[in-house]
C-alpha cells in the first residue's frame, strides 16, 4: 500500500469516526439546537427591535437596552431579586446543613426522614405556593394563628409590601431544603472516617471537629449548592407569580416576572428579550466571580 | 462503504423529518385538504375557532351553535378552542406572533384596534352587516373598512338578595338609588359575625372608569392624549371603591379577588348586593335555584352610568380558508340558532339590529327585572381604549389596591395614576 493511500484511509477512518460521534450526539444535540440555541439567538435578534408580536418588527438597535438600564423599574426588580437571594440562600443553606448533619447520624427511621424532606423538592411549585399562601394568610392562616397564640405580632405577609418577599423566601427555603440536604449529605458521607478519628485522637471535641474538619471538607458541596442556588435564585418566578403576582403594588416583582409581564401582558417582546439578556449577563458574571473565588476557599483535598 | 453510510443517512433523514414535523406544527391551521372553501365536493375543510366567552358555563351552548352550522354546511368542520379569559390575551398574541392563530378568533372591543392596525385581521368589507345594531357593527371598523363582526354585548347591573333585605327590614334597591342609598343599606346589611357582607364591587380599573363617569367625570380628555380623572369625580370614585373594603365588603385576606369567591358568596346567600355582569344570570339561577334575588340598574353618584362590554369575531389575515371562515363568522354572529341559544341560556346578548328579538330574553326569570339590562343602556360608560391597555390597567389597579390597604391616600393615588398613565398615552 502506498503512503498516500494509507493517509487517505486514515482520513476516511477519522471522518467516519466523527460522523458516528455526531450520530450518537444527535438525540441531545438536535433538541438542544432546536429548542435552546435557536430560540436564544432569535431572542438576541428580537432584543434589537421594537415588537408587539402582532405588527412587523421595527429596528431600534441597542435602544431597548438603553431604556432598560436607565429605567428605575429595572433596578427595582433586580433589587427585589437580590433581596430574595440574600434571604433565601443563608436560610436554605443553614437549614439544609442542619438536617443533613442530623440525618447523617444513626437515627431510627433515617431513610423515611430523608425521603420526607425530599418530597417538597419534587412537588409542583404551584401546589406548594398555594399551600404557603394559605398558611401565610394574614387573617385566617395557620402561621398568624400560632403567632397570635404566643402573643407575637401578626404580619400581613403577602398583602403587605414589606412582608411579600419574606413570604416568598419562607416558601422557597422550605421547598428547596430537601435538595440542599441531599447534596450536603452526599458530601458528608464522602468525608473519610479516618480523618474524623484522627481529629478525635488529637483531642478535638464535637464542635471543633465540625468546624475544623467537617465544614472545610464539605466545601466542594457547599460551592455547588451556592452556585446552583444563586443561578436559580436569579431566575425565581413560579412562586412569586402564584403567591403574590409580583404585588402588592409591584413590591415583590422580580426580574423574570418583569420579563413575563413585558412579553405576554404589555406586548413588548423586544424589551422583554433585552431584559432576558441583561439577566443572562448578570448570572454569567456572578457565576464567573464564584468560579474564580472558589480557589481561595474550596478544599478538594 | 455504502453499508457504513446507510444508517447514518437514515439517522440524518430521521432528524430532518423531526425538524420538519416541528416546523409543520407551527404552521397552524389543521387544514390539509388543499381546497379553499370546500367547493371540491368531497373534501371537508376545518375552520379553527378560538374563543374565551364560552369558557366557564357556556361551552355546551357554543357546541349547539357549532352543530347547527355543521348540519347546514356538511363540508365545513369547526374545531373549537376555548381558553379562559385570564389567559386569552397572552395566548392569542403568542399564537399570532408564531403564525399559529386560529382561522377565526374572538376579540374584546378594547383589543380590537391593535389587531386591526397590525394587519392581523382579514378585511371583510362588503359582508352584510344589516342584521347588527349599527353602532356595534361600526365599532369594528378601522379607516372605513370592516375587520370584524360584533358577536355580543353585555353590561353590569346590581344584583341583590331579597331575603337579606327583608330580614333587615329594608326597601329593595330602585333605579332612583344613589351611592349614598347603597352605602346606608350595605352598612345595615353587613353582619361579620354571621359572615354576611353588604356589598361586593371589585376594586379595579373596570369599576374605576365607570365610577368616575357615575360621578360626572371623564377618564380621558377629549383628545384622548391625557388623563382627566384627577379631580373631584376621580376622588369620589377612589373613595367609593376603596372605602367598602373591610367595612361592608370582604378584603383580599378574606378571599376577595380569588376566582369564584364573589359568585360563591352570593349564591350561598351571604352577600346582599353584588356589582357584576349579566352573564352571571344563568350561573346564579343554576347554582342557587332557591335564592330569592333580583337585579336593578347600578346606582350612580351624581349621574347614572353603566359599563357596556362588547366582543367581536374576526378572521385571521393569514387563514387559508377565508370563504369557509366567513360563512362561520356570519352564522355564529347572526343566525337564528345563535340568537335563540344566547337568549335562552342568558349568555351575553346578541348584537341584533331589531331589539324586539330580545323579548324572549326579557321574559325569562329570575331575575324578574331583566328590563334593567336594557335600561342600563340609556347611560353607558364606554371603556377607554388605549394602545398600552394592560399597563394602564395595572397602574390603576395597583394604586387602588394601595389605597384600600391603607398604604396611600386617595389624593396621592390619583396623582400617581395621572403621573404614570399620562406617559403611556403619548
Amino acid at each position: 500500500m502506498t503512503d498516500t493511500a494509507r493517509k487517505a484511509g486514515r482520513r476516511r477512518a477519522a471522518l467516519k469516526n466523527a460522523l458516528w460521534v455526531l450520530v450518537f450526539l444527535a438525540p441531545s444535540a438536535v433538541p438542544l439546537l432546536v429548542f435552546k440555541l435557536a430560540p436564544m439567538f432569535a431572542s438576541a435578534w428580537v432584543s434589537l427591535h421594537k415588537w408587539n408580536m402582532i405588527s412587523p418588527m421595527e429596528w431600534v438597535g441597542l435602544g431597548n437596552y438603553a431604556d432598560l438600564l436607565t429605567s428605575g423599574n429595572t433596578w427595582e426588580v433586580f433589587s427585589h431579586t437580590l433581596l430574595y437571594i440574600l434571604g433565601y440562600l443563608p436560610l436554605v443553606y443553614a437549614g439544609g446543613l442542619l438536617i443533613a448533619v442530623a440525618l447523617n447520624q444513626k437515627l431510627k427511621a433515617r431513610g423515611f426522614l430523608r425521603a420526607a424532606y425530599f418530597v417538597p423538592v419534587v412537588t409542583s411549585w404551584v401546589a406548594v405556593a398555594l399551600v404557603w399562601q394559605w398558611l401565610l394568610n394574614p387573617s385566617n392562616g395557620l402561621v398568624n394563628h400560632l403567632l397570635g397564640l404566643v402573643g407575637l405580632p401578626q404580619p400581613g405577609w403577602w398583602t403587605d409590601p414589606t412582608w411579600a418577599i419574606p413570604s416568598v423566601i419562607l416558601a422557597s427555603a422550605w421547598k428547596d431544603l430537601g435538595f440542599v440536604m441531599v447534596i450536603l449529605l452526599a458530601g458528608l458521607q464522602a468525608i473519610p472516617q479516618e480523618i474524623q478519628e484522627a481529629a478525635t485522637v488529637d483531642g478535638a471535641g464535637r464542635w471543633r471537629r465540625f468546624w475544623s474538619v467537617t465544614f472545610p471538607l464539605l466545601s466542594p458541596s457547599t460551592f455547588f449548592v451556592v452556585v446552583i442556588s444563586l443561578i436559580n435564585g436569579f431566575q425565581v418566578f413560579d412562586q412569586v407569580y402564584v403567591m403574590t403576582g409580583g404585588g402588592p403594588s409591584g413590591a415583590s416583582q422580580v426580574a423574570v416576572g418583569r420579563i413575563y409581564d413585558l412579553a405576554f401582558r404589555y406586548g413588548e417582546a423586544g424589551t422583554a428579550s433585552a431584559l432576558s439578556w441583561i439577566l443572562f449577563a448578570v448570572i454569567l458574571a456572578v457565576t464567573a466571580v464564584q468560579m474564580r473565588g472558589q480557589k481561595k476557599w474550596v478544599n478538594y483535598a | 462503504m455504502k453499508k457504513t453510510w446507510s444508517p447514518m443517512a437514515t439517522c440524518a433523514l430521521a432528524a430532518l423529518a423531526a425538524a420538519g414535523l416541528v416546523a409543520g406544527c407551527s404552521q397552524g391551521s389543521a387544514t390539509n385538504s388543499g381546497g379553499d372553501n370546500g367547493q371540491s365536493g368531497d373534501t371537508q375543510v376545518t375552520v379553527r375557532y378560538m374563543n374565551f366567552s364560552s369558557n366557564d358555563g357556556h361551552e355546551a351552548d357554543l357546541e349547539t351553535i357549532v352543530s347547527a352550522f355543521e348540519d347546514q354546511n356538511p363540508d365545513i368542520k369547526i374545531s373549537v378552542e376555548t381558553v379562559p379569559y385570564a389567559d386569552y390575551a397572552a395566548k392569542l398574541q403568542t399564537a399570532v406572533a408564531g403564525g399559529a392563530e386560529a382561522d377565526v378568533f374572538e376579540l374584546e372591543y378594547a383589543s380590537f384596534i391593535s389587531y386591526a392596525k397590525a394587519g392581523a385581521l382579514a378585511d371583510i368589507t362588503g359582508i352584510d352587516t344589516s342584521a347588527y345594531a349599527e353602532s356595534l357593527a361600526k365599532a369594528y371598523q378601522q379607516d372605513g373598512q370592516q375587520y370584524a363582526l360584533p358577536e355580543s354585548f353585555s353590561n353590569v347591573v346590581l344584583f341583590y338578595n331579597k331575603d337579606l333585605f327583608d330580614a333587615a327590614n329594608l326597601d329593595y334597591p330602585t333605579d332612583a338609588w344613589t351611592w349614598a342609598d347603597e352605602q346606608r343599606a350595605a352598612e345595615a346589611l353587613t353582619n361579620k359575625d354571621d359572615g354576611v357582607w353588604g356589598d361586593y364591587q371589585p376594586i379595579s380599573y373596570n369599576e374605576f372608569y365607570k365610577t368616575v363617569a357615575q360621578s360626572g367625570g371623564e377618564f380621558l380628555n377629549a383628545a384622548g392624549d391625557a388623563t382627566a380623572f384627577n379631580d373631584q369625580a376621580g376622588l369620589d370614585a377612589v373613595n367609593w371603591l376603596t372605602g367598602k373594603s373591610g367595612k361592608t365588603m370582604p378584603t383580599d385576606a378574606d378571599g376577595a379577588n380569588t376566582p369564584d369567591f364573589d359568585t360563591n358568596l352570593f349564591t350561598s346567600g351571604k352577600l346582599a348586593m353584588w356589582h357584576t355582569g349579566i352573564w352571571m344570570f344563568a350561573t346564579v339561577a343554576e347554582k342557587a335555584p332557591d335564592l330569592n334575588w333580583d337585579v336593578v340598574v347600578e346606582p350612580g353618584n351624581t349621574t347614572k352610568a353603566s359599563a357596556m362590554f362588547s366582543n367581536a369575531v374576526g378572521i385571521s389575515a393569514k387563514s387559508k380558508v377565508q370563504d369557509a371562515a366567513k360563512k362561520w363568522l356570519t352564522f355564529y354572529t347572526s343566525s337564528q340558532t345563535t340568537i335563540d341559544t344566547r337568549l335562552a341560556k342568558s349568555w351575553e346578548l346578541p348584537p341584533v339590529a331589531d331589539t324586539s328579538k330580545l323579548d324572549a330574553y326579557l321574559a325569562i326569570t329570575p331575575p324578574a327585572n331583566r328590563q334593567a339590562v336594557l335600561d342600563s343602556l340609556d347611560a353607558v360608560a364606554l371603556a377607554p381604549v388605549v394602545e398600552k391597555q394592560q399597563e394602564m390597567q395595572d397602574v390603576i389597579n395597583d394604586e387602588l389596591a394601595a389605597v384600600s390597604a391603607g398604604r396611600a391616600s386617595a389624593e396621592d393615588a390619583l396623582a400617581n395614576m395621572q403621573a404614570k398613565v399620562d406617559p403611556l398615552l403619548k
